[in-house]
């Protein structure tokens, strides 16, 4: 598993000048930076300010209005559930339920051991197959709770 | 020439081991030292025989599956190099009766043709319809969209060749072309079906969009959710591009247009335009108030075609067969063929693509199959999370724009999620309002403070806390924010709820079930 770099003013102003020269380059390094860290770090925020000639607070609220930017990095596995309709028709919630008594944790938080980072999801857009799960960039669908437990079992490995 | 085996790379087939068939199969055929090239498509939209594993015989392709690993030697040893039987084959897989009985025209290169390669796409009928777009000329474009009767197939429904005509009129200047692929609704997956099994397709409609708007620019807005979507669309931007079919003087003429993929960051109100504009801008995706209208003021406040991925994936066809054979199909005033997925607690998950007019039983029992887990259909909601929900009573609903909105409901994009007998309404209820809460962007107070409000009200009224008192103001609140909220986030989320309690009002009564919450 690729590990995040730490934080790094000037590994930060490099990715910046990657993407000055696009229209709208605000999001684009908000992922890189999301990429490279792990998530999108406070002290970015005035470095992409300066950059793109914007107020502190504009970046601050493009940044807070996004449920993908993190304010610290995940666990090392991100397991995401779709929480959406289609999955709730498909026996979605029990899964739901099940994961976070098999990681002990809630949605959005992230294991003790720092291994797994549990999240819902609206959604994958794998509703013919519902239910599904995403881990990492791999998706899983047609879930049940055997699968689900080998999906959480890789997951913490 | 080596045989050649087909399987799908399309995410719905991934989720369920494509990869690992494919994988056993490479194994297999190095093991037994047979050529065979194992080719990677798009999905036919079958879902619930993913992964489905095509051959390629004199008579057309035979298909088996749902295929696992651990059938490839059996399929092997049954003879599946030369299409014969086994309990998993389909038969040709064109004369599938699920398939066959569908009306593909958008849809109708995906599951066939290698995504990866322009070369494959224009051997099946790809970038005809850019070759008779630059013959004919930006005005003769325009008119054979309107023609065609296409209409926004995100869900609004706004006929496709007006909106591009408002941006052809307005003066010279930098114009864009911006693809809303933010398909966040669920129960729908057309858009990134299609971006992974035919992404050519819809970067020749953007094409063709450009060249009858005079815009030179496009972008692909694709939701974070879709990583294989953004890779499909982004490989073949640059085979395109390799293949002069984007840049300067795109296939040899005089016209200039190229585009590139931004990926979205988990907003689902972003799909609804003007706050998908913002979001590409680098801002916070709120919603802009109309007019000024996109066309005028859009991207970077220069005159913008916003259109949803279906819509510009539809208009090759349109300019290749005209707009004349596009408009035959379907009923009123919805015409051509709507691409419908299939979703849910649903038996034969997948897309179906039909003109209009079908109805809505005929779509959930007969083409769906009813239910997988073999429960009595109770409810199904159409048209995503802003959608309404039906029950069987009104399954006799054809599948229209205007029949849907007669019915207090909307088609949206098309999908379907099917519940059986075990669904609390009421859950579903709050679940619309809570979605609503965390998705607004808050620009507006209805759908910001509104869905909040709303959620408690029908905790009150499962309660049985005044009931009839609460039942009123939910009312109430629900037509504030259907006709005071900016855009169909606050605006539509109503729908679920009210159809909910209108049409299960038993679900709402004095049951006195503890609401779990929709975590």
């Amino acid at each position: 598993m690729p590990r995040y770099e730490p934080w790094e003013p000037a590994r930060a102003n490099e990715l910046i000048a990657r993407h000055l020269h696009l229209e709208g380059a605000t999001l684009p390094i908000l992922h890189a930076m999301q990429e490279t860290f792990g998530c999108v770090p406070e002290e970015a925020v005035p470095l992409i300010a300066e950059a793109l000639n914007l107020s502190r607070a504009e970046v601050h609220g493009t940044v807070t209005f996004y449920h993908d930017f993190r304010k610290k990095p995940p666990g090392r596995r991100v397991l995401k559930l779709c929480r959406a309709e289609s999955c709730q028709a498909t026996g979605g919630d029990a899964l739901a339920a099940r994961a976070e008594t098999k990681l002990g944790v809630a949605m959005g938080e992230t294991t003790l051991d720092n291994r797994v980072t549990l999240e819902p999801v609206y959604c994958l857009g794998l509703c013919h197959s519902s239910p599904a799960a995403m881990l990492g960039q791999r998706v899983f669908g047609m879930l049940d709770e055997g699968s689900l437990d080998a999906l959480i079992k890789e997951a913490q490995s | 020439m080596s045989a050649e085996l087909y399987i799908s790379r399309d995410s719905g087939a991934l989720c369920v081991g494509a990869d690992r068939v494919a994988h056993q199969f490479g194994k297999a055929f190095e093991a037994r030292g047979l050529d065979v090239e194992i080719v990677r498509t798009g999905s036919r939209g079958m879902y619930w025989l993913e992964p489905l594993v095509e051959i390629a015989t004199p008579d057309g392709r035979i298909g088996y599956g749902p295929v696992k690993p651990q059938d490839v030697d059996g399929l092997l040893d049954a003879g599946l190099l030369d299409g014969k039987d086994h309990a998993l084959s389909v038969g040709l897989v064109e004369e599938f009766p699920w398939l066959k009985s569908q009306t593909r025209l958008t849809f109708k290169n995906c599951g066939i043709v290698d995504p990866r390669s322009l070369e494959d796409y224009q051997a099946h009928g790809g970038y005809q319809g850019l070759a008779k777009a630059l013959a004919a000329g930006p005005k003769a474009i325009v008119e054979e969209v309107i023609a065609s009767g296409l209409r926004g197939r995100g869900g609004a429904g706004f006929p496709t060749g007006i909106k591009w005509r408002t941006v052809a009129e307005t003066p010279p200047q930098q114009k864009y072309i911006v693809c809303n692929a933010d398909e966040g609704d669920s129960g729908t997956f057309a858009d990134r079906m299609i971006m992974e099994g035919d992404p050519f397709v819809l970067i020749e409609g953007m094409t063709i969009a450009g060249i009858a708007t005079g815009a030179t620019y496009g972008y692909i807005y694709i939701r974070s959710e879709y990583p294989d979507a953004v890779e499909a669309m982004e490989i073949a931007i640059r085979e395109a591009r390799e293949g002069g079919m984007l840049g300067r003087g795109i296939a040899g003429s005089n016209y200039d247009f190229d585009m590139e993929v931004r990926v979205g960051a988990g907003a689902y109100v972003c799909g609804e335009e003007t706050s998908l504009l913002d979001s590409l801008e680098g801002k916070r995706g709120e919603v802009r108030a109309k007019p000024p209208l996109p066309a005028h003021i859009g991207l970077f406040g220069k005159p913008t075609v916003i259109n949803n991925v279906l819509s510009l994936a539809t208009v090759p066809i349109v300019m290749a067969r005209g707009g004349e054979f596009y408009r035959d199909f379907g009923m009123g005033k919805s015409r051509g063929t709507m691409p419908i997925q299939l979703a849910g607690n649903i038996k034969h998950g997948g897309l179906y693509e039909t003109a209009f007019g079908i109805t809505l039983g005929e779509l959930v029992d007969e083409i769906g199959g009813g239910t997988r887990s073999g429960r009595p259909v109770r409810a199904v909601q159409v048209g995503g999370p802003l959608g309404a929900y039906f029950p069987r009573e009104l399954f006799d609903t054809p599948f229209d724009y205007e029949a849907f909105a007669a019915a207090d409901g909307l088609i949206g994009h098309g999908g379907i999620v099917v519940f059986d007998d075990s669904v609390d309404m009421a859950k579903q209820a709050r679940f619309a309002m809570e979605f609503c809460a965390i998705e607004s962007c808050g620009k507006c107070t209805p759908c910001r403070i509104g869905s909040a409000r709303g959620v408690e009200l029908v905790d009150k009224i499962v309660a049985g806390e005044d009931r009839e008192a609460n039942l009123a103001v939910l009312e109430d609140l629900c037509d504030t924010m259907k006709f005071g909220s900016l855009c169909a986030l606050g605006g539509f989320t109503p729908y679920p709820v009210m159809s909910a309690l209108n049409h299960f009002p038993e679900d709402f009564g004095a049951a006195r079930k503890p609401l779990q919450a929709a975590e």
